[in-house]
Parts: structure tokens; sequence; C-alpha cells
């Protein structure tokens, strides 16, 4: 298992100035700000690139405002549910959907999958690699075998087996969260 | 989370695919805009043509720092601006 800097951590080098810890932060939280808006809101790309960069503007600006810094998970999931809104009844795109319409039951259902997989991506990071790598690789880069095989200079026909091992050891890591 | 059956930690990992390329970097250029945002802000207090110069294009300037105009970026020189 690798040891990853808790969120409070993280958000206290933040505040002391460290660019590591802050390319770190944006980093773990770079997929969920952006799932969030693609696929709770469905905003469209443009729309969502300039939601994902106002997320991480104001959370760099606000750090100091944070009551506890483990409450930064949550803070950032609710900052970039409201700037998808915001987006959302500006009025100046067209979608499917406008504002008014927003079936929220919906939108809160998909939020609370996305709060899940955020766990598990934490999980993952603290598996570690090469465990890591595979599995995003596998499962949220969509790469064949062969492509895993060939970046990780691994035999092809040994990727199935590894990613079961690895789904293996992130099953434990999460159960021992729990 | 309530059970972890290996299908449903698959479902949830392709729930999180990555960001576009591009949008990571520039988020994490937010500390180095910001300081670079203040002597751009510092040159134009002390040099009006400059200062005109960025107001009329505030992307094109922070685009001639070497600056990524993101809409993030550009609202904050606009506020800068507009407090000094």
């Amino acid at each position: 298992m690798t040891d990853v800097a808790t969120d409070a951590q993280l958000v206290s080098r933040c505040r002391s100035g460290d660019q590591a810890a802050w390319n770190e932060l944006v980093e773990r939280f770079s997929r969920y700000v952006y799932a969030i808006s693609t696929q709770a809101f469905r905003l469209p790309v443009q729309d969502a690139e300039d939601v994902f960069q106002e997320v991480f503007a104001r959370v760099y600006e606000h750090l100091d405002r944070l009551r506890s810094d483990e409450a930064i998970r949550p803070w950032i999931g609710q900052l970039t549910r409201r700037l998808c809104i915001d987006r959302l009844r500006s009025g100046s795109r067209e979608g499917p959907a406008e504002a008014d319409d927003l079936e929220l039951g919906g939108i809160d259902e998909s939020l609370a999958r996305l709060d899940e997989a955020l766990t598990v991506r934490a999980g993952l990071d603290a598996v570690g690699e090469p465990c890591r790598e595979i599995l995003d690789r596998f499962f949220c880069r969509d790469q064949s075998y062969k492509a895993i095989g060939d970046a990780l200079a691994l035999p092809a026909g040994t990727i199935a087996s590894r990613i079961s091992r690895c789904l293996g050891k992130l099953k434990s890591e999460l159960e021992g969260r729990s | 989370m309530n059970g972890y059956d290996e299908e449903r930690i698959a479902a949830l990992l392709r729930l999180l695919p990555p960001v576009p390329s591009g949008w990571v970097r520039a988020a994490q250029e937010l500390p180095q805009a910001r300081v670079e945002i203040a002597a751009l802000v510092a040159r134009a207090e002390e040099d009006a043509a400059y200062r005109a110069r960025v107001v009329a294009d505030l992307e094109a300037a922070l685009e001639a720092e070497g600056i990524a105009p993101t809409p993030s970026v550009v609202a904050a020189l606009r506020t800068r601006l507009e407090a000094d």
C-alpha cells in the first residue's frame, strides 16, 4: 500500500504555499469535478471547462476560509454543483435542459454515485503502483490488454490476471476503510 | 459504500475518466498565474499607456505575458485592475 496524504494534510500544505501539494490537490479532485459537470449536469465541454477552472480558482482563493481541512471534498462537490447550476441558469447555452426543468432528484443520485466513485479512486491511490495504473488504464481509459501491456512493458497475456489481482487488492483496501 | 463486489468497483472506476488534456495543468498553474497577474497589475500602475492597452484587451495582455487567458484568470485580472 502507498502512503497517501490525507485531504486535510494536503489542504494544510496548500495553505503554506506548497506548489506540489496544490498540484496533487488539483489532480486528486479533477476527475470528480469534471464528472459532475459532464455526467450529472451534462454541460457541453466548453461550459464544463469554464466550470472546472472556476472551481479550482475559487478553491485556491478561498482555501483559508475552509472551516475544517477535512471538509475540502464536500466543499468542492457543492461548489461544482452550484457553478453548474449557475451555468445552466445563465441561459447562454443550447442544451437539452434548462435549469427550471432539471430533475434534481436524478442529479442528486448521480452526485451520490460520483462521490462513491471518488472513494474508490482514493482507494486506488492508496493501493499504489502498478495496480493504480493498470486499473486506471483498463477501466478509466478503456485501453486494451495489448495497449496496457505495451505501455507498461508487460506481456499482454498477463494483463487480465493482473487486473483481477489488482481488483482484489482494491476491494480489500476499500473494505479496510469501511 | 455498502458491498464491495468487484463488478461494482469496476463500474465506479469507469465513472471517473481522465480530464481533457490541458485542463489540469491550467488549474495547477493558477498560483503562478496569480503571481504574474500581480506583476502585470503593478506595471499597469506605473505605466498609464500600458494600463490602457491591458484594459482594452485583457486576453491579449495575458497572452503577451505568457499566461493562459482562461476565463477565471481573465476574471482575476479584471478584479485586480478594478480594485486599483
